[in-house]
């Protein structure tokens, strides 16, 4: 049986999704993807000349062959996401758009009302909405409820590696969800992703914590081997926690005396 | 109405000053052990105190910016458009009295002076004028803005202090940032320096973030000139503002500059020496106090700091920057505001930065989002109405 990822029209055998920003060259970014054997990588609007064939982000991506996953980021509003959802649209012939809205630039948290708006407007122009938010489970089927094709919750603030500190939420999320769960921001190591993927996340995307690391190589192969374990582990089913040791003299043993 | 000015008032320099050379390595110590800086801790890590330590200082804010920023370095260049000012600054070449070649770029020299600066890959332009309010006033700068604003990504000014409806005028033409400094957060020094013309209105200048925040810009550039005053308690004061700031107007970014006092027509002689290990020492400590902050280096700086700084904390750097309006290709013979220190070509800093392994980022912004902003106004202007 196959365990691949269907989001839209696409079907994804790699359930690592990567970033493009913050590497040290675009050759050091195209050979961390490859080892990360990301099949969709998403890429900052703001970043490349959208109507220049040869810009180097672009051009090094479409190299590999790999799906492009254009964002937001840098708008602040509905209206703004709008628009560059179109832009994109129009430069890079791709109706996906990962919706990023942080009206806030020091902390890069997502506006959920702006995020809310966009998403509804741009399902109704065709869209494929991915949209990065909090991990709020309500949010999460009001986005379903407006047509998403998946949510993507952080873990912890974005770049701040930290892992999966909103765990709680994220359980309630994936438990409750009909849209894929995309574990976005936060990731700092392949144990954190590993761990997303044991609770049942149907993808991660991770960018700082291999764009920064002195290796990116190296750890974009770590973490397709962890999200691949990971992921292994889930549909395995993990042996229940047990909270206390079983009793060698059981409380009940008298009812079946 | 929020105002810097009610916070600033609380603050006394010359407590903040005899506070700031008390403290001992153990108080040091205690901060760096730290995970989270404080505006109190910051001041420790700005003292006399701290300099043992500013290679210890210097690992971590490499570390907590490549965490943020990545392993990039932005480039912007500098377009002066004009150096007539109508106020007196002792530390300026543009300064009224100096005898200096006067001249304002018109329309067609921009052009000339943007495809020139087009050619050596910038998309990020910082737009500099003198004070002269008749000559290069709002219409000046709007129509500098719109001239240009097909050519660039990002468009930054330094330019004297606007009103609120001002700068809600330009940024509905696509102004991304402005740079304001204080030069001197001592108001008696501020005065001496600047005894004539607008710019001498202290308390003006002070709130201009906050007019600026009110506007809505997307990015306001802090600094003070090293050299008036003690650096350490004037760059606890820009520390003070910029968190300020960022609590009230927390849809904008900041960035901070560090200009030292440069050669310059009319010479004033620095009061304060700022030494390059004092520079390095407050480019760490602003980047353990945060994160976030953008941090820019000048081609006032020598070849050698440069080279040496681009691993300490910085965001974006210059190169091959010109000070005098038309120094790229229309009158390289007109007044400069100051002397450069590093001379070197667009493309040795490039290759520079690369040999350090970062990537060069020239784009980090669409016109076109920014164009998406002139809409919102102009509809919820219409809507008021």
């Amino acid at each position: 049986m196959t365990d691949a990822l269907q989001i839209a029209d696409k079907t994804f055998n790699s359930r690592l999704f990567t970033g493009t920003g913050k590497f040290s060259s675009s050759k050091k970014m195209q050979e961390a993807i490859t080892a990360s054997e990301s099949e969709l990588v998403t890429v900052a609007l703001k970043r490349v000349e959208l109507n220049n064939k040869s810009d180097d982000i672009l051009i090094h991506l479409n190299e590999n062959h790999i799906n492009i996953l254009p964002n937001t980021s840098g708008v602040r509003t509905a209206k703004e996401a709008i628009f560059a959802a179109h832009l994109a649209r129009e430069a890079l012939e791709t109706n996906w758009v990962k919706l990023e809205i942080h009206p806030d630039p020091k902390f890069l948290l997502p506006d959920p009302i702006e995020t809310l708006k966009a998403s509804e407007e741009l399902v109704k122009q065709g869209f494929i909405v991915m949209p990065y938010i909090h991990a709020d489970p309500v949010l999460c089927k009001r986005l379903e409820d407006v047509g998403v094709q998946c949510v993507m919750p952080l873990g912890a603030p974005i770049g701040s590696n930290k892992g999966m500190v909103t765990k709680d939420f994220l359980e309630i999320i994936i438990e409750q969800s009909n849209v894929p769960v995309i574990v976005d921001a936060g990731i700092g190591a392949p144990s954190h992703a590993a761990c997303a993927m044991e609770m049942g996340a149907d993808a991660v995307l991770v960018n700082t914590a291999i764009a920064v690391s002195q290796n990116p190589i190296a750890m974009g192969s770590a973490f397709k081997l962890a999200v691949k374990a990971g992921r292994m582990a889930y549909n395995a089913k993990l042996a229940p926690l047990k909270q206390y040791a079983q009793a060698s003299s059981p409380l009940t043993s008298f009812l079946n005396e | 109405m929020s105002s810097f000015k009610n916070i600033f008032d609380l603050y006394d320099w010359d407590t903040l000053e005899k506070e700031i050379y008390r403290f001992s390595s153990a108080d040091v110590q205690r901060v760096l052990s730290k995970d989270k800086i404080t505006l109190e801790d910051f001041k420790v890590l700005i003292s006399p105190a701290a300099k043992p330590y500013i290679e210890e200082m210097g690992q971590r804010s490499n570390m907590l910016t490549k965490k943020r920023f990545g392993n990039t370095i932005q480039m912007y260049i500098p377009m002066y458009l004009s150096n007539e000012c109508q106020n007196i600054c002792t530390y300026c070449g543009f300064s009224l009295l100096n005898k200096i070649k006067r001249k304002t770029l018109s329309d067609k020299e921009i052009l000339k002076e943007v495809a020139h600066i087009k050619h050596l890959g910038y998309d990020h332009i910082l737009l500099v004028t003198g004070e002269a309010n008749n000559t290069v006033g709002v219409p000046y700068l709007k129509n500098a803005i719109r001239l240009i604003r097909e050519h660039f990504s990002n468009i930054s000014i330094e330019v004297q202090p606007l009103d609120q409806e001002e700068y809600k005028t330009l940024i509905k033409e696509g102004l991304f940032a402005v740079l304001i400094y204080q030069e001197t957060y001592h108001k008696a020094t501020y005065k001496t320096h600047h005894p004539k013309g607008k710019k001498s209105n202290f308390d003006y200048r002070l709130a201009t973030p906050d007019r600026l925040g009110k506007a809505g810009i997307h990015k306001i550039g802090l600094g003070a000139l090293y050299g008036l005053e003690d650096w350490r308690v004037d760059s606890f004061y820009t520390a003070l503002h910029l968190k300020y700031l960022q609590k009230t107007y927390w849809k904008t970014k900041y960035s901070i500059s560090f200009p030292r006092l440069r050669p310059h027509q009319g010479n004033v002689e620095p009061k304060v020496e700022m030494t390059d290990a004092d520079l390095v020492q407050l480019i760490c400590a602003y980047r353990l106090l945060d994160e976030d902050v953008e941090l820019s280096m000048s081609t006032r700086e020598s070849e050698n700091f440069r080279n040496n700084i681009i691993n300490l904390g910085i965001t974006s750097m210059s190169a091959a920057s010109k000070t005098n309006p038309g120094g790229y290709a229309v009158d390289p013979q007109s007044g400069e505001q100051f002397e450069i220190s590093d001379e070197r070509s667009t493309e040795e800093i490039k290759r520079l930065i690369q040999s350090q392994g970062y990537e060069v980022v020239w784009k980090d912004w669409d016109k076109n989002i920014s164009e998406s902003v002139k809409d919102e106004f102009e509809n919820s202007r219409k809507t008021t109405i």
